[in-house]
């Protein structure tokens, strides 16, 4: 079978309509609005602050804490029970490992970077969706960061190599879902999954495309940071 | 504790200028969006000054109460979720987070906003269930009466999907142009206490200085369907009437934004 | 190897931007050196000295630095003192002998001298590797602050908020006839009538926003003028409050 046209009618690697706020939640100290296509991720910065319980404390560096949720009304189908679950859990982590490499929280020992993503709408790429706004809301907090952090969902429908799955190519059963996150000025990867089957070749090429894609996604989170502060 | 800022609020108030430079008795410019989230069959985002809630309406379908087997089923919840507030901790909702979930459902039911009677497939089996879910998104004051504001509103948005041969609900069509059947349209008004002074919608530094609160949820005939009291300075017969009184006065424009 | 800037003074740049290539030139706070590039740690606007190239934050939390002046709140009364916070990502300490010169007898309650809620201007004294502050109120124009409220400002803005000389925030109190003590940390108290008050935020407000611009201290005596009726002179004497000149005494004895 061929995948000869996306379900959207999307160019192979075409991202969907991209926009990005920074400041939105002025409570925080830090946040961000990260929307592709449908899926839409919040994101707001508390920190660096005293970290509870005290058994957690690392006496030589700051800890960031990631907390990913979907808001009960923002799945495809039925209602998501609100406690996260497994899943949240999971993807509260890797995120957490895609966004610390650019940290260096040495100057705040003994305190925490928490850092709540949520979903008020999703359509796919939500990992993704919610690094990308959590590393704006960290800049915005004014965070020391050796490099902003992109991410995108790639893969495989069918034949063809993909970039920025919608639900309809995630849930296909030919195919694969690649989340990768990138740092755009190293290009270096720092978050890589995968669901479904794949060779070896075609992985290099999901990998390559997936850089590719995060450099316009960069240019969006480059702009909505400077626009905020535009004088 | 907090003596001085009470006495520093208490000041402010006996001349009716807030910190904002608003009134007692005045509420911050409201503004409504209906369908915020395309994943729910009803949606809003309300917004009270800085303070910002979501909500968000999922229907299901499921069996009716054995005692109500000509109804259709609602439930509010609410998450007061750290997003929205550094003091806010993860978890499931704590005191705040069930009291204002119970304090607007109840405006809902009690009023008989939602028509019930008109969500049911087969008698006595098969009847649509109602979900709110109210998000916090930015805190800065006023959660409860923005909370009820966002409910309604997600309310009014709501349409009906489409259900399949079995009277399951088909979620990869388009929701129907049938909307939920609304009759009513409550709305909440909390009123502070601080001190022998009350006012309305408080800032985060006037809510941490309450004493006393009363939430009075008014139909749009005027009528009272949900009374709540916090805090624990109490209150006399008379103070509850001007309460009540207030409550009324101001509703109609809680109700306009919607 | 090119020796380039590539991005103009003053501009805007965002974590990982490349502002310069070249060995030539010295990263300073806020700039890391990348091989031969000089790369952005923070968000910040550029500021090019010579060939040091250094970042000015436009966010942040306040960072607790010896000797800043700071205005905070009491969190927590302990057995040896009390504990404040004051925007920073740690709280501070105060001990007693640091609190008052007055003797304070043993097992007396503390919440006489500070109670939960209150807020203070102190001193930073102590800051340790663990980022352990301490703060202390024995010192020039420190003093508990009585009634009055709080607003948060960037810490960043604190220097412009204050003016030459302290003559911006000097046009805000002749103007609005209210205190107004700027905090190092951001945390600004103001105490006046509260129709006064308002005005005094707002014009806080508006000197943060439009820091960036130039000639701000004549527009501000033009912005004063019209929302209060107040004249005031821009290069009017300084408050010497505003300069910890005075000596505050502050008697514990009586009922708050």
């Amino acid at each position: 079978m061929t995948y000869a046209k996306r379900f959207d009618g999307r160019g192979m690697d075409e991202l969907r309509p991209m926009s990005a706020k920074v400041g939105i939640i002025p409570r925080a100290d830090g946040s961000a609005m990260f929307k592709i296509g449908k899926t839409v991720a919040l994101c707001a910065v508390y920190g660096p602050r005293d970290l509870h319980p005290k058994f957690m404390q690392n006496p030589e560096t700051g800890i960031l804490r990631v907390n990913y949720n979907m808001m009960p009304f923002s799945g495809h189908g039925e209602r998501v029970r609100p406690g996260g679950g497994r899943r949240s859990k999971e993807i509260s982590m890797v995120i957490e490992n895609a966004l610390l490499p650019v940290l260096d929280l040495k100057e705040y020992p003994n305190s925490v970077v928490d850092v709540f993503i949520e979903l008020p709408q999703t359509d796919a790429g939500t990992r993704c969706a919610g690094i990308t706004a959590a590393a704006m809301a960290l800049a915005d907090a004014g965070l020391e960061m050796k490099d902003l952090v992109c991410a995108v969902a790639a893969g495989r429908c069918e034949d063809k190599i993909i970039v920025d799955l919608n639900y309809l190519e995630d849930s296909h059963e030919d195919g694969a879902d690649v989340p990768v996150a990138v740092l755009p000025n190293s290009g270096k990867v720092t978050l890589l999954q995968m669901d479904g089957e794949v060779t070896r070749e075609q992985i290099k090429e999901i990998i390559a495309k997936a850089k590719e894609a995060c450099k316009k996604i960069y240019e969006v989170q480059k702009a909505a940071l400077k626009e905020k502060f535009a004088r | 504790m907090y003596a001085e800022q009470k006495t520093h609020l208490l000041k402010a108030l006996a001349k009716n200028v807030r910190y904002d430079g608003r009134k007692a008795l005045e509420y911050r410019p409201i503004t409504v969006e209906y369908g915020v989230s395309g994943s729910a069959e009803g949606s809003a985002r309300v917004k009270v000054g800085g303070t910002e809630v979501l909500a968000g309406v999922k229907m299901e379908i499921g069996k009716p109460y054995p005692d109500t087997p000509d109804q259709g089923n609602m439930m509010v919840n609410a998450e007061l979720i750290p997003l929205s507030n550094p003091a806010f901790e993860s978890g499931p909702p704590g005191q705040q987070a069930t009291e204002l979930a119970r304090v607007v459902d109840r405006a809902i039911r009690e009023s008989k906003a939602i028509d019930v009677k008109k969500l049911v497939i087969l008698p006595g089996e098969k009847v649509w269930g109602v979900n709110i879910d109210i998000v916090t998104i930015n805190d800065e004051g006023n959660l409860l009466d923005v909370s009820c504001l966002a409910a309604m509103a997600a309310l009014k948005n709501t349409r009906l999907p489409k259900l399949n041969e079995d009277n399951a609900i088909d979620y990869d069509a388009e929701p129907t142009k049938e909307k939920l059947p609304l009759s009513r349209e409550p709305v909440e008004i909390t009123i502070i206490k601080v001190g022998d002074k009350f006012f309305v919608d408080p800032l985060s530094d006037e809510e941490k200085l309450i004493e006393g609160r009363l939430t009075v949820a008014i139909t749009e005939k005027g009528t009272i369907c949900a009374m709540q009291k916090g805090g624990t300075a109490p209150f006399s017969a008379e103070e509850i009437d001007k309460m009540v009184e207030i409550a009324q006065t101001l509703a109609p424009t809680l109700r306009k934004a919607l | 190897m090119t020796e380039e800037i590539m991005v103009k003074d003053k501009e805007i740049v965002v974590p990982g931007e490349t502002i310069a290539t070249g060995i030539s030139f010295l990263p300073g706070k806020g700039a890391y050196r990348d091989n031969d590039k000089i790369v952005a740690q923070r968000l910040g606007i550029v500021s090019i000295d010579g060939k040091v190239i250094k970042l000015i934050p436009l966010a942040g939390k306040y960072i607790p630095k010896l000797k800043d002046r700071v205005v905070g709140m009491v969190i927590d009364v302990l057995m040896t003192g009390w504990r404040l916070e004051f925007n920073s990502p740690y709280s501070a300490v105060m001990t007693l002998k640091d609190a008052t010169s007055e003797f304070i007898p043993r097992g007396v309650d503390l919440t006489q001298y500070y109670a939960l809620g209150d807020y203070v201007v102190c001193q930073i004294v102590n800051v340790t590797s663990q980022k352990l502050i301490d703060v202390s109120m024995k010192g020039p124009g420190l003093r508990k602050l009585r009634g009055g409220r709080i607003i948060e400002v960037n810490s960043q803005k604190v220097p412009r908020i204050i003016g030459k000389d302290g003559s911006m925030v000097s046009m805000v109190k002749q103007a609005t006839n209210c205190d107004v003590i700027v905090g190092q940390n951001g945390w600004i108290w103001i105490d006046g009538e509260p129709e006064n008050e308002v005005v005094a935020v707002k014009a806080i407000k508006k000197i943060e926003e439009d820091a960036h611009l130039s000639g701000l201290t004549d527009k501000m005596a033009v912005w004063l003028e019209k929302e209060t009726g107040v004249k005031v002179n821009p290069a009017a004497a300084p408050q010497a409050e505003e300069q910890l000149t005075e000596e505050h005494p502050h008697h514990f004895g009586g009922s708050q």
